[in-house]
């Protein structure tokens, strides 16, 4: 994985879009949308390459809070998921 | 997993690798059983009610258990660690401003060793699909009709972390003590879909 931004709390992210062939945990309602990073949620193996029988590093896992509406097109909450890092992708502030 | 898998090809294919690894030796008779019934000996909602009613109690410790809960519940003599590896707790309060509730929208995810199973409502696929897009009015069918101002966040357990909420104090309880605060504590509570 090479990333030449390093992620930290408060930074907005953008998960990936694509609908991977097997195993994943970043959720469908979740994909191509933009959130907030909360807090490291400690490393851990990469689900997706796991279920795939391949032996994998533990990777960094963050909190990252959305806004409902941003989401789903309505909602006054916020949703809070928990991504590996793999997911994300920095936000180029303007 | 919502649903009964004991017919289902995977039980079938669970049952056939257990029987090859007793049968090679790697694994006792019935050790399976032991191991899952030794996972699950400790875990209760007692447990959350008990860590909930110290942190009413002792601002110090809550403090510390929304910053590390996995250190903070050893302070009361509980602990993640009951499984193959320790679990990551993450605590969240409720406040008069923010309501917090925990779901697992892609299978069941939920803190077993320390809180016991989950209900099977929090497995069921209504709630799992529901909550994460209008959690208000799910929290209304639970009986627990929130102020227009209360700000809502789901919390939706996608990785390893397992979650559990510290319910606002009731109104009225100054006189109490820990014991009885932590009667006042349900599992709802503990999840999100109740006041406590």
């Amino acid at each position: 994985m090479s990333r030449t931004t390093e992620l930290a709390p408060g930074m907005r992210v953008r998960t990936r879009a694509t609908d991977p062939v097997g195993h994943t945990r970043l959720p469908r309602y979740a994909r191509g949308a933009v959130g907030v990073l909360v807090e490291r949620a400690g490393a851990h193996p990469l689900a997706d390459e796991r279920a795939r029988g391949r032996a994998t590093e533990p990777h960094p896992v963050w909190h990252v809070r959305f806004a409902a509406a941003d989401l789903f097109g309505s909602g006054d909450h916020t949703v809070t998921v928990e991504l590996w890092e793999d997911y994300l992708t920095p936000v180029e502030e303007s | 997993m919502s649903d009964d898998h004991a017919s289902s090809l995977i039980s079938a294919e669970v049952r056939h690798v257990e029987a090859l690894l007793e049968s090679r030796g790697l694994l006792g008779a019935g050790e399976i059983d032991t191991r899952i019934d030794e996972f699950l000996a400790g875990g209760t909602p007692a447990n959350g009610a008990r860590i909930v009613a110290h942190a009413w109690t002792d601002p110090g410790f809550a403090a510390r258990l929304l910053a590390d809960a996995n250190e903070a519940i050893r302070e009361v003599g509980l602990s993640m660690a009951g499984g193959l590896q320790e679990q990551r707790l993450k605590v969240v309060a409720n406040t008069a401003e923010e309501h917090n509730v925990v779901v697992c929208t892609l299978c069941s995810c939920y803190p077993i060793a320390l809180l016991g199973p989950s209900p099977s409502w929090y497995k069921s696929e209504a709630y799992r699909s529901r909550v994460v897009r209008d959690p208000r009015g799910v929290l209304a069918e639970f009986g627990l009709e929130l102020p227009a101002a209360t700000r809502i966040s789901v919390w939706d357990a996608s990785a390893e972390s397992r979650y559990m909420v510290v319910p606002r104090r009731p109104a009225g309880t100054d006189g109490l003590t820990e014991p009885e605060l932590a009667g006042l504590v349900t599992r709802k509570g503990l999840i999100g879909t109740a006041a406590v």
